[in-house]
């Protein structure tokens, strides 16, 4: 499938742009696929390439040394990885796996210079969009400062439950607690806790929320 | 029809440490690597992905919110 104008001019990177502009931008940009599991950028090396998501979804993560993930970002079609080490220059602070079979738009740092030379609104785009990452950085300091586990717990529930139209991945227990750095055990225990209470109801592979106020509340979100 | 925990034969060294924590009876050791035997047996308890020092298993959730009642 070839690279299409319609998904490049809905990505933040390139909002705003015209078509003769876009249709520039189109022919820098390539296509990459990658399996459930396969690595996209390793952690400590450098990258050249900016992604986008066209379909599927890419985790970003840490690892620690000894083999803790956490899970910084989960990316969803539209959004992008690698801007870090693209943009900034250096090796690369997180590592990318693909969660399920991927379509990338891909695009190397040389030609993404010279889009951005030859395009201002390129330039305001990327401070808005590197500045929003700021933004979920904050909120997950927040999270680890300011809220208890199930507190923690419940806000992931509803932000992984809140995917009108969108495609979300299925989590595990284990990258339930890489995406809110705990260990395993201790979402174990709040899923539990919450099964409990009433908030939501384990059916299987399915977490159902039962009582949104309820979770929004421990949540500490309106 | 039921979804299946995922195993990635890759990974899989055929320990058979999920078949052993398995008492769904859902997992089996079949040529020295782990199949799923019988889907519907498996009650997603998820001890076979918490056991597997591999990584080589893994029971996904899905998250939902309740359809209001009519």
């Amino acid at each position: 499938m070839a690279v299409q104008v319609d998904f490049l001019k809905k990505l933040p990177y390139f909002a705003g742009l015209n078509d003769a502009a876009l249709e520039s931008v189109r022919r820098y940009v390539f296509e990459k696929r990658a399996d459930r599991g396969e690595t996209l950028a390793f952690e400590g090396e450098p990258s050249d390439v900016l992604y986008f998501v066209f379909s599927g979804v890419v985790k970003v993560f840490k690892t620690s040394a000894d083999g803790k993930e956490q899970i910084f970002h989960i990316t969803r079609p539209g959004e992008s990885f690698n801007d870090v080490p693209v943009l900034g220059g250096g090796l690369n602070p997180v590592s990318a796996e693909a969660m399920v079979p991927v379509l990338l738009n891909g695009i190397k740092k040389k030609d993404l210079e010279a889009i951005i030379r030859e395009n201002a609104q390129v330039a305001m785009n990327v401070i808005q969009v590197l500045s929003r990452r700021v933004q979920e950085l904050i909120a997950l300091v927040e999270d680890f400062s300011f809220r208890r586990v199930t507190g923690r717990v419940a806000k992931m529930l509803l932000e992984y439950a809140d995917h009108s139209g969108g495609e979300s991945p299925r989590l595990t227990q284990q990258e339930m607690a890489a995406v809110i750095g705990t260990a395993r055990e201790m979402v174990g225990r709040s899923l539990k806790n919450l099964e409990n209470e009433g908030t939501i109801k384990m059916e299987r592979n399915r977490i159902v929320i039962a009582d949104q106020q309820a979770l929004r509340n421990l949540a500490g979100v309106e | 029809m039921n979804a299946a925990p995922v195993i990635d034969q890759e990974k899989c060294q055929g320990c058979g440490l999920c078949v052993d924590v398995c008492t769904c009876g859902a997992l089996a050791m079949q040529d020295n690597s782990v199949v799923l035997k019988d889907v519907d047996k498996c009650g997603w308890c998820t001890l076979c992905e918490l056991v597997c020092p591999y990584s080589a298993i893994s029971c996904p959730f899905e998250i939902v919110i309740e359809e209001p009642r009519r």
